[in-house]
């Protein structure tokens, strides 16, 4: 691991990293979920995790984000008032920062959505849940962000269900992105669309992190998809870390016997 | 007399007493669920089960008790309350509010201002106001505890997107000492003002849904809104066809098939009291009572 260390050589390395993961760990009662997962996450960087089915990609994420309780290890958040655990942190602080610093982009859009909410309803929760109450102020930012996902504001009004998936998507990310939130957790954003939605979804996905200076964690099995977002890479292999560092770099030149299996699996057009 | 086959007040001791611990502590933490117990009663769920254990359990020989049904002391569901507790408890009853020493009502607040010693007891149908936000109740329970009542806003914010201003007319969300979000019971919003600051002790049973929650005297209770659309306690633009108030809450009674309505006092006793002391509306008749 020396070697790929000094491969990752951070952006900046005078800025502290946005998230520091140690040791990070979760069984399944005897079957491993993830184990010894360590990395930096530098603020404005994207991360890459890719991994077969079951290799623990969603149970990392999950426990990044504060979903799973981990078992061991930490994870160690850079917020406005210096670096804090997330894991021993009281949960109604962990949920505060989940609704402020932090966003999760689900794979199905029904998980992220309130489906019986109007569009703007959905887009102001997060506005609403952190003190807002202006009716108007939190209207015109719901509009704001509906156009910059490419939703037209006149469909502000409908509900979710009206919504094409692809649309469907996009307004979970406007959700998510109102209150400017720092890193954003992703798990398959592009799953389940079809590839001309895909790639606009990508597109605008790229547009966003660059604009407002996001982290992101990426979990796909979609290679195409991190080689797009992703500055860096780690890939899983049964809840463990088998291999990390520049996404051209792990996708051009793998080096371990998995992640060449990986590379060499994805179907030539 | 008290009917010699029942426990004073139907309930057993064991019972009331369980009943008076969530009393209790319910008044300790105004505008939280305590979970109690509920028993079967003799009537069905929905009907105010709930609100007749919490007034059984506060219930003494002594005691005066008054029962209104959307303001009325004289509808069915008022009337077989009453009944069932002069029958098992013996207590003198009353259709004058300052009379009474328990009120149990259905859906309403009474227009005369309760005063210190009074008991308010409300039924409650749904005791959780996040409940159709939310469906789970082990997360409602933790965004109680969290205080995340960001959801409640939305539901406000989804009111005024579809009809212009906030359509909730009844069970309007309220929160409680600057704590606890509260479903006041499907009372009118233009009873909501009166909760806040109340003299009167207000206790809630939700018998279905087991919890029973409390408002002490004075408490300070807020309806929620938006800085731009505030709240506002609505009521039928007239005034009391038979009295002739212009400040009470207003029933619409339909009198003809060709259109023809009256709005009438939902209170009856406050009604009847306006017409005794010579105050007379449009159609009101004197000496009506």
């Amino acid at each position: 691991m020396g070697v790929m260390d000094m491969k990752l050589a951070p952006p900046d390395q005078a800025e502290a990293p946005l998230l520091s993961v140690r040791d990070l760990g979760k069984m399944y009662g005897e079957r491993i979920g993830c184990a010894d997962v360590s990395f930096d996450l530098y603020p404005g960087e994207v991360l890459g995790i890719v991994g077969e089915s079951g290799s623990g990609k969603s149970t990392l994420l999950s426990c990044l984000a504060g979903h799973l309780q981990p078992d061991q290890g930490q994870v160690v958040f850079q917020t406005a008032t210096g670096p804090r655990d997330t894991v021993t942190m009281a949960e109604a602080e962990r949920r505060r920062m989940a609704r402020t610093d932090w966003a999760f982009v689900h794979q199905n859009p029904r998980d992220g959505l309130r489906m019986g909410v109007s569009a703007g309803g959905n887009v102001g929760e997060r506005l609403m849940a952190i003190g807002a109450r202006h009716y108007g102020d939190i209207r015109a930012q719901a509009i704001d962000w509906l156009g910059r996902v490419e939703i037209r504001p006149d469909r502000i009004d409908d509900r979710p269900r009206a919504f094409s998936g692809g649309m469907q998507q996009r307004l979970q990310i406007a959700r998510n992105l109102v209150t400017g939130p720092k890193l954003v957790f992703m798990d398959e954003p592009t799953g389940g669309l079809d590839v001309s939605v895909q790639a606009r979804l990508l597109d605008l996905l790229r547009g966003l992190v660059r604009e407002m200076g996001l982290s992101a964690i990426i979990v796909t099995h979609d290679l195409a998809v991190v080689r797009l977002l992703a500055d860096r890479l780690m890939v899983m292999k049964d809840g463990h870390v088998v291999e990390q560092g520049l996404t051209d770099q792990v996708l051009d030149d793998p080096q371990h016997a998995y992640t060449q299996l990986l590379v060499s699996s994805v179907l030539q057009v | 007399m008290t009917d010699q086959a029942y426990n004073f007040a139907y309930l057993d001791e064991q019972t009331k007493g369980m009943i008076r611990r969530a009393i209790l502590k319910g008044l300790a933490v105004p505008g939280y669920q305590v979970p109690f117990a509920s028993r079967e009663m003799p009537m069905p769920y929905g009907w105010g089960t709930g609100g007749v254990q919490v007034t059984a359990a506060c219930l003494t020989p002594e005691d005066t008790l008054k029962v209104i049904d959307q303001g009325a002391d004289d509808t069915t569901n008022a009337v077989s309350i009453r009944k069932f507790f002069q029958r098992t408890a013996g207590v003198a009853v009353t259709e004058a509010t300052t009379e009474a020493s328990i009120i149990q009502t259905r859906h309403r607040i009474p227009e005369t201002t309760l005063s210190a010693g009074q008991i308010l007891v409300y039924q409650v149908p749904i005791p959780e106001p996040l409940r159709f936000l939310e469906p789970r109740e082990t997360e409602t329970r933790k965004m109680h505890e969290l205080e995340e009542y960001g959801l409640m806003q939305v539901k406000l914010y989804e009111d005024i997107a579809r009809h212009g201003q906030i359509a909730t007319a009844y069970a309007y969300p309220v929160r409680v000492e600057g704590r606890y979000v509260m479903d006041p019971s499907p009372i009118p919003k233009f009873d909501n003002p009166k909760l806040s600051g109340s003299a009167a002790i207000q206790l809630f049973g939700a018998g279905r849904e087991q919890r029973i929650y409390a408002l002490p005297p004075y408490s300070d209770v807020v309806s929620l809104d938006f800085d731009d659309h505030p709240f506002t306690a609505s009521k039928a633009a007239h005034d009391c066809a038979l009295c002739g108030a212009s400040d009470s809450y207003l029933d619409e009674v339909i009198t003809d098939d060709a259109g023809g309505r009256m709005f009438v006092c939902s209170d009856t006793d406050f009604c009847g009291g306006r017409r005794a002391g010579g105050h007379l509306g449009a159609l009101g008749v004197a000496g009506a009572l």
